[in-house]
């Protein structure tokens, strides 16, 4: 009964925002997209609305009683003829102007937010770009570290493809957001990371020795093998231990800047997520806790057009994630992920306002997933071959940044073939190396869960060397016991 | 029905009547120091924990003006709106907020509201809080967040105002539950919590929130966690309970003694992980055990119990003799007085 009084009055409920008080919930919010459309920088008459509710009697008095208080109003106020726009409400958060105009916002803006960019599709500086130069020294460093990043994904995918990992993702087509963005903060700046953030480890000085102990599980892993791969984190990197829950992080990067600027520190902590991520409650809870306790924390979207098969089209109506910040009070930038000189720049900047005005920034990177979601996916199934083609090709972030580089007489053909070549041989070594290595001891199974292994751990630790002892057979051989 | 109901409802009122007794004896308490409620005994905890760490900040909804049951009284007027603070109404963002303030070395103490309105928190506390310091191999811990929220019935609480859901999170290793009986107990335990280093999660009997009073020293103390507390000594069975129903089952336990029956009441107040030896011993005493929870008893925290001590006591061992009784308070507000009933027939 109460769905179908519902229904008959999604006409016209849909338009009506939350704060107005007659809002009815998240069933007419499909309705509210279809109908965005027709509503864009309109506005309803007073008796337009009032013809419509009136056609529907049988709701619940509860919700449509301020509705029809307000109607009564706006025809008082039409017959008085009193329309100044110059009054205004004294509200918590400041003035608020009255006007006789009902309209509403509208859904989202004609034109789209514009994505910042410094250097355009050929690696060419855009003209009157105000962005900061990098030296030749930081730009040959970050293009190293994508390069390393790129090959290190090649051949660790490859690894997986032959069985020698169980599980492994890559970075590829996002190594701009990843390394420029490292590149553009301190060591002391908290990384709160998801899964496709290893450039910034890379950055950091992670070596490929380290990567390939965490993706092999070995005793050399600082996750003591408890974890998937790429699940990497290091106190050494000032980079928090990757969960596989989606935007679960997010919140922790509050809390932990909230403390930073309570020590007064010259530092932020930096959260990245992607798309998918942003539907969750917890970017929400993030987002709003950060603006009211004033937090230093930048939020970097990876917008990469998909979560696993979802497009954004699914994902969300807005434009994009850049939009949501100013909703919760928080400054935001959109910017060319595939743009390392622009990524590098948007960092640059929100680092300093977040720091020196002790606030948050979100910033949304476009970029596109270039790889598949994870080597448990095939991608060619729910997107065009041509799209990942162009994307590809067209759009590599690294190549892009090549070409300026190169332009500048800082990178050449032979520089590029040598680089390419000594990172595989090494990322092969060390990928034998860690493959040999011994794994984790079976103690490691029931230490970390609390500081000290409580009694009932220990206790299940005897069950399980008990049964190591009568099943040896069933135990592999190479996890010391 | 109606004679019934209201022979249970006279049970409890002479229960509400009685000051809350915390010693084994039954009678009012033996510790010296002030006479105070369960609120009070919080509200000071919190300051303790305040003034001997500059790193402890506490944090909630309706936290700054002191909280809906008053337990963060005072806080911010004496520690700082920075130390001490309101939060947006999010669940989650609450404690992945403390998650993060507490990685980073502090102490985090959360307030969530009410129990009943945890869940939203559950996957921060589930797959973050309990997991942060396993995942990282030791190199990341949130051991500085303890979660406060008063659970349980009041006895007009209805579903939203009454649950206890601790056997949610008894489920999860990496976190510790605990939850006090009286005003001393909540002090010396919450201070253990708030120091400990693995997330806890603290569950306050708000039934007694101004019901249970005794004498609470007023300086700083800790009780133990993972012990728990043989509240009387008897020989014919073992009660074990936690929370604002041992105060039911001290009743009953007084009631039983009239009859001839000799109870020895444990306890828990940590379920997580929780002090089987304490009701181990006690059980081959006395060979019969009754567990009492006011949550559901499906898949409550009692079935943890009893299938522990049955595999102690009786599979192992060869024992007979072992009764195991689990009794349940129903959290709807008008069943509240049946729960009483229960456990006169489980005695009988
Ligand atoms: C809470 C949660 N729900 C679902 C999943 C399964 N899952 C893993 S990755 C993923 C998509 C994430 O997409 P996005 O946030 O855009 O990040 P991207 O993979 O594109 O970098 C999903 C649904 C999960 N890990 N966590
Ligand atoms: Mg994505």
């Amino acid at each position: 009964m109460a769905f179908q009084v519902r229904k008959a009055t999604t006409k016209i409920i849909p338009h009506f925002r939350n704060g107005m008080g007659f809002f009815l919930g998240p069933l007419e919010m499909g309705f509210f997209n279809s109908y965005s459309t027709h509503l864009r920088n309109t506005s309803f008459s007073a008796h337009k609305i009032g013809t419509r509710i009136l056609g529907s009697e049988n709701m619940p008095t509860h919700l449509f009683s301020r509705r029809f208080e307000s109607i009564k109003v706006g025809k008082q106020l039409n017959c008085v003829n009193d329309d100044r726009d110059d009054q205004v409400l004294e509200f918590p958060g400041g003035k608020v102007k009255f006007t006789s105009q009902l309209s509403f916002i509208p859904d989202r803006e004609e034109e789209r937010i514009p994505c910042f960019r410094v250097l355009d599709d050929n690696g060419r500086p855009c003209m009157y770009s105000n962005f900061t130069q990098v030296s030749k020294e930081v730009a040959m460093k970050i293009y190293h570290d994508m390069v390393t990043l790129q090959t290190m994904d090649t051949i660790f995918y490859e690894a997986q493809r032959q069985g020698r990992i169980s599980f492994y993702v890559t970075s590829l087509g996002e190594e701009a957001i990843n390394v420029a963005s490292a590149a553009a903060l301190s060591l002391d700046d908290l990384i709160v990371p998801q899964y496709r953030e290893a450039g910034v480890l890379i950055w950091r000085g992670f070596t490929l020795k380290e990567f390939a102990s965490q993706c092999f599980g070995n005793k050399y892993d600082y996750c003591k093998g408890r974890q998937m791969p790429v699940h990497y984190g290091s106190k050494r990197h000032n980079y928090f231990t990757v969960a596989s829950t989606i935007a679960s992080q997010i919140p922790h990067a509050v809390g932990a800047a909230y403390s930073m600027k309570m020590d007064k520190k010259d530092a932020c902590a930096v959260t990245y997520f992607g798309d998918g991520g942003t539907s969750e409650g917890d970017f929400h809870a993030a987002l709003n806790f950060a603006a009211v306790l004033e937090a230093p924390v930048i939020f970097i979207c990876r917008n990469n057009g998909w979560a696993i098969s979802t497009p954004i089209s699914d994902q969300f109506r807005s434009d994009g994630v850049v939009v949501k910040g100013q909703a919760y009070g928080v400054r935001s930038i959109r910017v060319d992920g595939n743009d390392a000189l622009a990524v590098y720049n948007a960092v640059r900047a929100a680092r300093e306002m977040a720091i020196q005005e002790q606030r948050p920034i979100l910033i949304e990177a476009l970029t596109y997933r270039a790889g598949h979601h994870t080597t448990s996916d095939d991608s060619t199934r729910y997107r065009p071959a041509q799209e990942m083609e162009w994307w590809r090709v067209a759009m590599d972030p690294v190549s892009r940044f090549r070409k300026w580089i190169e332009s500048n007489g800082w990178w050449s053909n032979e520089a590029e073939a040598e680089l390419r070549s000594r990172l595989r041989k090494q990322l092969l070594e060390e990928i034998q190396l860690a493959e040999r290595s011994e794994k984790p001891p079976v103690a490691d199974a029931f230490t970390d869960v609390y500081d000290v292994p409580p009694s009932n751990l220990q206790e299940q630790e005897k069950w399980l060397r008990k049964t190591i002892k009568t099943h040896p057979q069933d135990y592999p051989s190479n996890f010391p016991l | 029905m109606a004679s019934v109901l209201r022979r249970s409802q006279t049970v409890l009122n002479s229960l509400c009547r009685r000051q809350f007794s915390a010693s084994p004896d039954g009678n009012l308490t033996t510790h010296a120091g002030k006479s105070m409620n369960l609120y009070s005994a919080i509200n000071q905890a919190l300051h303790i924990a305040l003034e001997t760490d500059p790193r402890a900040y506490v944090f909630g909804e309706d936290v700054g003006f002191g909280g809906v049951f008053r337990c963060t009284t005072g806080l911010a007027d004496r520690y700082g709106k920075d130390r001490v603070f309101n939060t947006p109404l999010c669940e989650q963002g609450i404690v992945g907020f403390g998650i993060g303030l507490a990685a980073m070395g502090n102490r985090a103490i959360a307030e969530i509201q009410f129990a009943d309105y945890i869940y939203p928190a559950f996957d921060q506390i589930v797959n973050e809080a309990a997991k942060f310091r396993y995942r990282s191999g030791n190199q990341f811990n949130c051991g500085g967040l303890t979660i406060r929220a008063p659970y349980g019935a009041v006895g007009h609480g209805g579903h939203y105002h009454s649950q206890s859901p601790e056997a949610f999170f008894c489920h999860v290793p990496g976190i510790k539950v605990v939850i006090p009986r009286s005003p001393y107990q909540a002090k010396g335990l919450l201070l253990s919590c708030i120091r400990d280093e693995n997330p806890v999660v603290f569950f306050e009997p708000k039934w007694l929130y101004r019901l249970a009073v005794e004498e609470v020293p007023e300086d700083d103390f800790m009780l133990p966690l993972s012990q728990a507390d043989v509240i009387r000594e008897g020989s014919d069975i073992t009660l074990v309970g936690w929370g604002a129903q041992l105060s039911v089952m001290e009743q009953a336990c007084i009631d039983a003694e009239k009859e001839g029956i000799s109870c020895e009441l444990i306890d828990l107040r940590t379920l997580l992980p929780w002090d089987k030896e304490t009701v181990e011993a006690s059980v081959r005493k006395t060979g019969r055990l009754l567990i009492s929870h006011e949550a559901p008893v499906t898949g409550g925290f009692g079935a943890e119990i009893s299938a522990s001590i049955v595999e102690r006591c009786f599979l192992r061992q060869g024992e007979q003799n072992i009764n195991v009784l689990h009794v349940v308070r129903p959290f709807s507000s008008l069943h509240n007085p049946i729960h009483i009933l229960l456990l006169c027939l489980c005695i009988d």
